[in-house]
């Protein structure tokens, strides 16, 4: 089941960090704040973290802690109004907004608690969309979105739409979309906000195998501790700062909780180890 | 690479909502067909002008009495005061080189019969010239000759519709027919001409000698004529005859320019044609311009749905912002399915026009042209249409803020 697209991943080209042993995300004293009208709300107070390749990182949070703000930073989706911000190595802190595009593209892989596909677009075509704008040949863009989706366990729903996949499968179809294009960071935004607890726990099996198996940098946004626990360390934000960044004692193992889950009458299979 | 992804990409979507898409086109499709079966009738009727002149001939001129003021502020039938004459025309025939022919016309209508059958004839009396001047062939028999005019023969020549009227399929040569009651021998019949661009029946004429017409016919006391017809060498040549023809008719009318009146006119077909021609184009462009509205308001229509579509898919914009589509390559994307909707809308109507213009012509009657021209400007202006009205809407979905795109409901 581990294709080419696995080689690519394990050995694919890194940036110089890798060598520097530099962190995959350096945020140095970073801040963001949004004007409406003439009043400024501050989402980001100084934030400094470091994050490194094959980590594992839950970012938690009450609303308004401003945890999605550091998420849209990290995914390049908007910029730090003050501080640096370097991703795999390269400075993001002032780049236009086509150049941010492409690091996206390049580095960042996006999961969604809404799972964000295209619709009435194949499971297939979802994840050859990020490899359509990096310039991927049409050959080359099909074995590799086949690849990421055997990776996900969907090898059998190629030519499905969005809407004729179960929650958890589409949220496998964005994970291989996210990682189609062998990106630095993977971000999951709230992924299991949408699925059931079983789903869920499966949904974690995928992210911990991506992080175990291949060495992925995962960063997931929860505001669920139980979901946290999966994770390898836990960034705590409060009033735009970290609060609190830990190690989780015990990580769970998704694949053992699954054990002890009632399986519901569902169509998906979890990955028997 | 990617602008077939980009082409892909936007025929997708337009199949999503085809038939959205397909109400969008067809405020293009009926612009461009407008615009083509118009202009083909405003070119048609031109072409037919055009036709008509090359007929008749370019190098043909004419010339023909003018009434004048007398001292005492009279002023008389410009036909009957006889200032023109057939020696005139025939100075200007003998006399002006770049002239290769010319008659004198003489207008003698009358009754024509042949057995129980007869017809109102319009009967013109020239000289042996006549068929040169107007490019005409005979079909049958001979046109008159010098020595008939010489002689003011009673023979005539007759058209196609005159021969139908009359002759029933009897061989008309050398038959006799009554004109006014005198008898005469029919020699020729002129090659059929069909109806000139006026819709006039060129073939019912009948021509005579134009002697015989002023002696026998009209037994005018003082021989006149009722226009001159000549022909110059070349179509270049026209004016060079028209200025020699002037000069040597006022010289034999005793005219010194700017002192006296001209007491005849002179004119050719080309200045006539110049005219129609010059009323067709602006019926052309009138057509075109009212047709060239609609192609807008389809145009206004695509931008229309272009943005309803903006809003519809701002999820989908911001996914693809997400994933690494730049925000110039959204609007690209958004370019490429507007202006894949005013071309195929174009390409139809472009059909839809050229099956029209023939319909038109079959069903009215009514010449048509579809040219290469306005085939080619109407598609133009229809993808044009594309990217002016495509423009916006592609500019806001650039314009989305990914963050905002993706939350959007």
């Amino acid at each position: 089941m581990i294709g080419a697209m696995l080689d690519r991943a394990a050995t694919g080209a890194k940036g110089p960090r890798e060598l520097l042993d530099e962190p995959v995300i350096r945020l140095d004293h970073v801040h963001k704040t949004y004007y409406m009208g003439d009043i400024g709300v501050h989402a980001l107070r100084g934030v400094s973290v470091n994050v490194r390749q094959g980590e594992f990182v839950a970012i938690m949070g009450p609303s308004g802690s401003g945890k999605s703000t550091m998420m849209n930073i990290i995914g390049c989706l908007d910029s730090a109004s003050k501080g640096t911000y370097l991703i795999d190595g390269l400075d993001v802190s002032t780049t236009s907004r086509a150049e941010l595009a492409d690091i996206r593209n390049q580095k960042v892989g996006f999961v969604f608690q809404s799972f964000n596909l295209v619709s009435r677009t194949s499971a297939l075509e979802n994840v050859e969309l990020p490899m359509i704008y990096a310039g991927v040949g049409a050959k080359e863009r099909r074995m590799r979105a086949e690849a990421a989706l055997e990776i996900v366990n969907l090898s059998d729903k190629l030519k499905n739409m969005p809407n004729q996949l179960s929650g958890g499968q589409q949220q496998r179809v964005a994970i291989a979309r996210a990682l189609v294009n062998n990106p630095a960071i993977i971000l999951a935004d709230e992924p299991t906000g949408a699925l059931d607890s079983r789903t869920s726990v499966e949904l974690m099996d995928v992210f911990q195998k991506l992080n175990k198996e291949r060495n992925m940098t995962i960063i997931l946004v929860t505001h669920e501790p139980d979901i946290a626990e999966f994770a390898k360390r836990v960034l705590l934000f409060g009033d735009g700062k970290i609060r609190k960044d830990y190690p989780v004692a015990n990580q769970r193992s998704a694949s053992e909780k699954l054990k002890s889950m009632p399986v519901i009458d569902d169509d998906e299979e979890d990955d028997d180890e | 690479m990617k602008s077939i992804a980009i082409l892909r990409i936007a025929f997708w979507a337009l199949g999503r909502n085809k038939m959205r898409s397909l109400l969008t086109m067809l405020g293009i499709i009926i612009g461009v067909s407008a615009v083509i079966a118009l202009v083909s009738i405003g070119q048609g009727a031109q072409a037919l002008i055009e036709d008509q002149m090359e007929a008749m001939g370019t190098n043909v001129m004419y010339v023909w009495p003018q009434d004048t003021r007398g001292s005492g502020g009279a002023r008389g039938n410009s036909d009957e005061q006889g200032t023109l004459t057939a020696a005139d025309i025939n100075a200007i025939r003998n006399e002006v080189p770049v002239v290769a022919a010319a008659t004198p016309i003489v207008n003698a209508n009358g009754q024509l019969i042949f057995g129980n059958r007869n017809t109102y004839a319009r009967v013109q009396g020239t000289n042996e010239q006549f068929p040169e001047i107007r490019d005409w062939e005979i079909g049958q028999g001979a046109f008159f000759t010098a020595e008939d005019v010489e002689s003011a023969a009673r023979v005539l020549v007759v058209g196609q519709t005159v021969v139908d009227d009359v002759f029933e399929g009897i061989d008309p040569i050398g038959q006799t027919v009554r004109l006014r009651n005198l008898p005469f021998r029919i020699v020729g019949v002129l090659a059929s001409r069909g109806q000139s661009g006026v819709g006039q029946d060129q073939d019912n004429t009948v021509l005579t000698p134009y002697t015989t017409a002023q002696k026998k016919l009209l037994g005018q006391a003082l021989p006149r004529i009722n226009q001159g017809m000549m022909k110059a060498i070349s179509q270049e040549a026209t004016p060079i005859a028209e200025g020699l023809t002037i000069s040597l008719l006022r010289q034999r009318h005793n005219i010194v320019p700017g002192q006296d009146a001209d007491d005849f006119s002179i004119g050719n077909l080309s200045e006539v044609a110049d005219a129609a021609q010059e009323t067709t184009m602006i019926m052309t462009l009138l057509l075109g311009s009212i047709a060239a509205i609609s192609l807008i308001v389809g145009g206004i229509g695509i931008m229309n749905i272009m943005l309803v579509s903006v809003t519809e898919r701002t999820r989908e914009i911001g996914i693809r912002m997400a994933v690494g589509s730049r925000p110039g390559y959204i609007r690209l994307q958004f370019l490429a399915e507007s202006i894949m909707l005013s071309m195929a809308g174009g390409l139809i109507g472009v059909l839809f026009g050229g099956v029209s213009s023939v319909l038109i012509s079959e069903f009215f009657a009514m010449s048509t042209v579809v040219s290469t021209t306005s085939v080619l400007v109407s598609f133009g202006f229809a993808a044009a249409v594309g990217v002016f009205f495509g423009y916006y809407p592609a500019h806001k979905a650039a314009g989305l803020d990914p963050i905002d795109a993706l939350r959007y409901e």
